[in-house]
């Protein structure tokens, strides 16, 4: 089996008297789709911002293409080769969508500490930013101030930054939240597609989605990871059943 | 965007116009008073770029335009009285040179924010502005106990400094060349506003969150813009002081800081020209009001008041009816 690209080692956070975090170890695999759920406050949140370097674990490690990436900063993860997408759109709602998807590209190239010439003008730059935008639909609106868009397409924007940024590793946290069943569906094929790219650890609500994409599922509860495998072992795991997925009614 | 390329064409033009005809009626007090707008826009142009674009609403930018200030009266006052400036380290000779002073001060201004930049930014909001304000006062309370270059009294420059092939005692050559400068500086802070450090600052601005996770740091960005920033004012403040031939503490006062504020919030915040329109305004009501009145500045207040409740963009966006552009 080829290396993990991704490899959580044992890591622990607590807040307090609270583990939200509680030894939790998990790979993700070169083309893979792994999926994390869990229900509200299992820590979901708390382990993405671990791996996307936001928050420092108490103990265990984070190896990021076989380097300890525990101790770096989220910029220096960035530049690792981990593209991040956040729950809440986080851009810069004052700009437009190309501004946007340049400023990843500018990331990405490393060519901030330009002060001269104009970025928008930069014809590399800004080809890799309308190639992002056109994968996912959004050159129609490139023009467009990105408060002035809707939910779904903050949603695709968010993706298509991650995009310019050609990671190594897709960290995704809610990408359907929000989204509508048609919205949904686009961006889970969008997503089954990507996973040839680059592997994508998912964190998500939807459960069609997640089974539909998931080569692998990790289930999260009260901070541990109670079971992984395939979709169809989760869903004949009892434990899982009665921790989550009852609760749901799925079958 | 058109509407308001035409109105900062026009109000950049009124100043020289204003001089012009100064200089035409023979009055060379208007074309002084044309100097200090010009002067204390460029101040505020250095404070846009912190504040404007970046976000970083600096109460302690007198710092840089009190060095800056300082830079030319300390040269200026060893040239005056022959006497070499001793560093301990090294000796150096005062000058009169307004390009060696204006080096100086630009040098000296980027390194004080450098340093107060490293401290300060690793705070944010209420608290990066009393730290900066907390600077601020660190200077203004130092010059004034420190004897050697006046104390509280100030100094005075008998002769104003003087740039090659120009006659800098004449008010229009002087406005000449602080215009010249206030339109270079313009055109450098438009060029960085579009580039791709100026995409990242305003960025950073809106949404820290973004540009780490392009694996950029805001703090770098911020520093950055907040060495560039404080050396424009710092060479704003050389340019003060010899419009004043004087140096005083005031210049570090927080107050002056607080005006420069004033500036960008009433031409409109994160806009090029919004400094450039405020200074202008600024000065022109103080000339206008401080005749009718010796408690001018209640009327500047109300008009402030009226900007910042119901022209969020600033007198240009009251006129242009618009947001910011960049960001």
């Amino acid at each position: 089996m080829a290396d993990p690209l991704l490899e959580i080692q044992a890591v622990s956070k607590s807040f307090g008297a609270l583990r939200a975090t509680d030894d939790v170890s998990l790979t993700l695999l070169p083309g893979e789709i792994h999926a994390l759920i869990g229900p509200n406050g299992a820590g979901k949140s708390t382990l993405i911002q671990q791996v996307a370097g936001a928050l420092v674990p108490d103990t265990g490690r984070i190896l990021f293409d076989g380097r300890d990436v525990t101790a770096l900063g989220t910029a220096e993860r960035a530049q690792a080769g981990l593209g991040r997408t956040f729950q809440i759109s986080a851009l810069a709602m004052e700009n437009s969508v190309l501004q946007n998807a340049v400023l990843g590209a500018v990331g990405a190239s490393r060519r901030v500490w330009r002060f001269a010439r104009s970025v928008m003008r930069d014809s590399d730059v800004r080809s890799h930013a309308e190639a992002a935008l056109n994968r996912v639909g959004l050159s129609d609106v490139a023009n467009m101030r990105v408060g002035e868009l809707s939910h779904g397409q903050r949603r695709l924007l968010e993706v298509a930054v991650a995009l310019t940024l050609r990671p190594k590793v897709f960290l995704m946290d809610e990408p359907m939240a929000g989204l509508g069943a048609e919205g949904s569906a686009r961006m889970t094929g969008f997503l089954d597609g990507l996973r040839s790219e680059a592997p994508i650890l998912l964190v998500e609500h939807d459960m069609d989605a997640v089974f539909a994409l998931a080569d692998r599922i990790s289930v999260l509860v009260s901070g541990r990871v109670i079971a992984t495998g395939t979709p169809a072992d989760i869903r004949s795991n009892a434990e899982v059943r009665t921790a989550y997925l009852g609760e749901e009614g799925l079958s | 965007m058109q509407r308001e390329t035409v109105l900062n064409t026009l109000v950049f033009l009124a100043l020289p116009a204003v001089a012009a005809i100064a200089l035409v009626l023979d009055e060379p007090f208007t074309i002084t008073l044309a100097t200090r707008a010009a002067i204390l826009a460029l101040a505020a142009v250095g404070l846009n770029l912190a504040l404007g674009l970046g976000g970083l609403v600096s109460l302690g930018h007198a710092v840089f335009f009190g060095l800056g200030g300082y830079a030319m009266g300390i040269l200026a006052s060893h040239a005056q009285s022959y006497a070499p400036l001793d560093l301990g380290l090294f000796v150096i000779e005062g000058t009169k040179s307004m390009p060696v002073i204006w080096l100086t001060a630009v040098v000296v201004s980027a390194l004080a924010a450098l340093l107060i930049g490293l401290l300060a930014l690793r705070t944010a909001g209420v608290y990066f502005i009393m730290i900066t304000l907390a600077f601020g006062q660190m200077f203004y309370y130092f010059t004034i106990s420190w004897p050697a270059y006046g104390g509280e009294d100030g100094l005075s420059i008998y002769v104003r400094n003087s740039f090659p092939g120009l006659n800098t005692l004449d008010p229009i050559q002087f406005f000449g060349l602080v215009f010249a400068v206030l339109a270079i500086v313009l055109f450098i802070m438009g060029r960085i506003e579009r580039s791709a450090f100026g995409l990242a600052l305003g960025t950073a601005r809106q949404n820290a969150a973004r540009v780490e996770t392009v694996g950029l740091s805001p703090f770098h960005l911020r520093l950055v813009a907040f060495v560039i920033s404080g050396a424009v004012t710092g060479l704003a403040g050389a340019l003060f002081a010899d419009l004043n031939r004087f140096v005083s503490p005031t210049m570090f006062s927080w107050q002056m800081s607080g005006e420069f504020i004033v500036f960008i919030v009433l031409g409109g915040i994160g806009r090029l020209f919004g400094p450039v329109v405020g200074a202008c305004l600024f000065v022109l009501l103080e000339h206008l009001l401080s005749g009718v009145s010796e408690f001018w500045l209640i009327y500047l207040g109300a008009i402030l008041l009226f900007v910042v409740l119901f022209a969020r963009g600033g007198v240009i966006g009251a006129l242009v009816g618009r947001g910011g552009h960049h960001g």
